[in-house]
């Protein structure tokens, strides 16, 4: 029996890799996204352009000016001179923010202890925006702090002290990486199982298999072992390069890790191979790759979190492998997490994989077409 | 041959050959309704799911309270978390309770009044109140930590009113959002999922479509009938166009009444861009299925080069402009890119000319160079 799964397992292989460009699609292009998207994906602001519309020839304005150029967060692109100017300059998205000081702003400050800086932001981003408006916000409260410690006056207000656990200087990176690991795996164990049996069924072999020996426990198997020797052979790969490229901490258990790797393909490729064993066309073989992978994405906590989707889309979340997966990554990168604690998110996955798996065996032999 | 015939009555042949490509492609549509679920069940779908599950406005967040001493104070301090609409909180009794809930997930964050709270340390400048996030999710964190500070400014203004002191700083801040006063993601986010579903519906219509030919070989038969290449690439284009473009009209309908994303701009400009944003998408199917030679090479290249760039590279989500150059630069191969852009203009500001033809010009660009390489590579293989 292991004879015969065996020799299933190298003609997938070969129907896999022997043709040049098909083991460039498989290899190449996750390792380039993995780079691209590692970089491409921070909600970390950089050299946010902004302009200056200061009306006020004191010299209280210049130094606020002056603390806004040399935050690395912001980037200076013009100097206003009049009202007129402010529009234009957001609307075509040259500036992200303009800072207003009125005429007023150094005097009003010595006179009155008090003074307004005025902020128009470009909220068609909205997250963009609150960023943005969050550390210029920072920027004038030292200021301020600053100015009243050597002006005398009011005594800066008690203040939170607030600690971040697991990333002290909250890297969106360091978030968004190991999700790309897992993002990246499922794309891969898609695109070897998803479309494998639909072909075989269009030209025909498919029949062929059925007919020999092989018990379509062996003929899964034979399709199982590909994605699962592929998917973690390229996961291995992507989690090194996020230690040692992209330098995110690798604090848990690497056993913690590889359950949770062993468990996800496992569910993946069943739901691969489900997919596939549905398809009677590779048109419609792609079309469920896309209808499971697209939303598996978007409802995975992979950008946006699950806690701030309305209660019904949270529950449909619990029959997502991916989701499970991204909790056990992030927790073994960041938090240190054991197998003991990301119990929760193992058996689940372990249900997904076993019950995609035993309908697609089934499907084999009992699809009509 | 050609010549020899009068040219009206060829181009009157040239019309009913192309005419013929679309009644066949038309004919295999209508066959196989999978294309139909494509452009239309498919945007609805995915948009009920994007526009429902992507969101960045964090709501009832789980926190952790802890008093270690209660009083007057304290307790207007923790009524304020308990009412504002960000927060969900529990009391805990000892920090160490807490810190166990944050660990294990329970609550995000922990807000902790430690045994001096009070009097003398409100005014001061100090900090009487410790504040723990969960980091792991470095954006959810800053808006969560926003808010909490919100909530303490605004508590910290009116116990000190009530004491007849000011805490005002020298300078305040006074904050205009342009285009989404209320920072509703979702008003910028549901604009920029037309531009993903859009690509990914334009891919999965033509991706297999002459790969399917070829692997037939039907594509032969196309071949020695005096059908053109031009006529076979027409015939194929324009059914899934207009198929595409009732799938976009269906997304704004949605994207308008559904998830009242308000829509500043008209529909004309809306649907001539997105005519030509369709044209990129389309030409992008078409060159995947002329470069690859059979489908299943097709479906894996669509599957890799449509979905993920146009989600993350799009700046639909992740912001373009604070990447690192090199990736600025690669972004700029992507088409959604440019469709975000006049879509989020579009729906939110209005008619921002700048914006708009600057775009539509890539756009247009794109599409010509796309179509330009599906024709000649067809050319080539004829020979």
């Amino acid at each position: 029996m292991l004879n015969r799964i065996f020799a299933l397992m190298i003609k997938e292989f070969l129907a896999l890799l022997k043709d040049k460009r098909s083991r460039t699609v498989i290899i190449v292009p996750p390792l380039l996204q993995l780079i691209v998207f590692g970089y491409a994906a921070t909600y970390d602001l950089n050299r946010v352009p902004y302009a200056i519309y200061n009306e006020d020839p004191g010299a209280a304005s210049r130094e606020l000016a002056a603390r806004m150029e040399g935050s690395p967060t912001f980037h200076l692109v013009a100097d206003l001179q009049n009202d007129s100017q402010i529009a234009p300059m957001i609307n075509a998205r040259k500036a992200l923010m303009i800072l207003h000081m009125g005429p007023h702003f150094t005097r009003d400050l010595l006179l009155d202890q008090s003074s307004k800086l005025q902020v128009i932001v470009d909220g068609r981003n909205s997250n963009t925006a609150m960023l943005a408006l969050g550390y210029v916000r920072n920027i004038v409260s030292r200021f301020s702090e600053q100015w009243a410690s050597e002006h005398g006056g009011v005594r800066p207000p008690a203040r939170l002290n607030i600690r971040t656990w697991f990333n002290p200087n909250l890297e969106s990176r360091w978030f968004i990486v190991p999700g790309i690991v897992g993002l990246l795996t499922l794309v891969v164990t898609l695109l070897v199982t998803a479309l494998s049996v639909a072909r075989e069924r269009e030209a025909g072999t498919f029949d062929q298999l059925l007919v020999t020996p092989l018990h379509p426990v062996e003929i899964l198997l034979g399709k199982v072992m590909p994605g699962f020797i592929i998917g973690s052979i390229e996961a291995s790969f992507i989690i090194l390069v996020a230690v040692f490229w992209f330098h995110v901490p690798l604090l848990g258990s690497l056993t913690a890790l590889y359950t949770g790797l062993f468990l996800f393909l496992l569910s993946a490729i069943g739901v691969g191979l489900m997919i596939s064993s549905i398809a009677v066309t590779q048109q419609q073989g792609l079309l469920g790759a896309f209808l499971f992978l697209v939303p598996s994405i978007i409802l995975s906590g992979f950008a946006t979190p699950i806690a701030n989707m309305p209660p019904f889309m949270q529950d449909l979340t619990l029959l997502n492998p991916m989701r499970y997966f991204l909790v056990i990554i992030r927790s073994v990168f960041l938090e240190g997490g054991s197998v003991s604690l990301l119990w929760p998110q193992y058996w689940p996955m372990a249900v997904i994989g076993m019950v995609n798996l035993s309908i697609a065996a089934w499907l084999f032999r009992h699809r009509l077409y | 041959m050609k010549t020899m015939k009068h040219p009206d009555s060829t181009r009157r042949s040239a019309g009913m050959r192309l005419h013929g490509m679309i009644r066949k492609e038309t004919l295999q549509i209508l066959r196989d309704p999978s294309s139909i679920a494509i452009a239309f069940v498919l945007p609805l779908v995915l948009l009920l799911i994007f526009g429902y599950g992507v969101s960045l406005d964090a709501e009832h967040v789980p926190i952790a309270l802890v008093v270690e001493h209660p009083s007057a104070q304290t307790s207007s301090l923790t009524s304020a978390f308990y009412h504002s609409p960000y927060f969900d909180p529990t009391g805990y009794p000892h920090i160490r309770q807490a810190e166990e809930a944050l660990r294990e997930k329970k609550v995000d964050g922990i807000v902790w009044l430690r045994d001096n709270f009070g009097g003398e340390t409100l005014s001061a400048g100090r900090s009487p109140v410790g504040v723990f996030v969960n980091g792991v999710d470095a954006n959810n964190a800053r808006i969560i930590q926003g808010y909490m500070e919100g909530v303490w400014a605004k508590w910290l203004e009116q116990f000190s009113a009530a004491q007849g002191m000011s805490v005002e700083m020298p300078v305040t801040l006074e904050q205009r959002i342009w285009f989404n006063p209320g920072l509703r993601s979702r008003d910028y986010l549901v604009p920029g999922l037309i531009a993903v579903i859009m690509t990914l519906i334009g891919a999965l219509l033509t991706a297999m479509v002459v790969a399917r030919e070829w692997e037939r070989g039907t594509m032969e038969a196309l071949m020695v009938t005096p059908v053109s290449v031009r006529e076979i690439l027409l015939g194929k284009i324009i059914p899934y166009f207009i198929l595409g473009m009732g799938g976009m009209l269906l997304s704004v309908a949605m994207a308008v009444w559904l998830f009242q994303v308000p829509l500043r701009g008209s529909l004309w400009v809306l649907l001539g861009t997105s005519a030509l944003f369709l044209l990129v998408a389309l030409g992008m199917g078409l060159l995947i299925s002329t470069l690859a030679k059979n489908q299943f090479m097709a479906g894996q290249v669509a599957i890799i080069t449509t979905f993920l760039p146009a989600f993350i590279l799009s700046g639909f989500i992740f912001d373009i402009g604070s990447m690192p150059a090199a990736i600025q630069w690669i972004t700029r191969l992507i088409g959604a890119r440019y469709f975000v852009a006049i879509l989020q203009t579009v729906f939110l500001a209005g008619h921002v000319w700048p914006v708009i033809l600057a775009n539509s010009l890539a756009l247009l660009i794109m599409g010509v160079i796309f179509l330009a390489l599906v024709k000649r590579r067809t050319q080539k293989r004829l020979e």
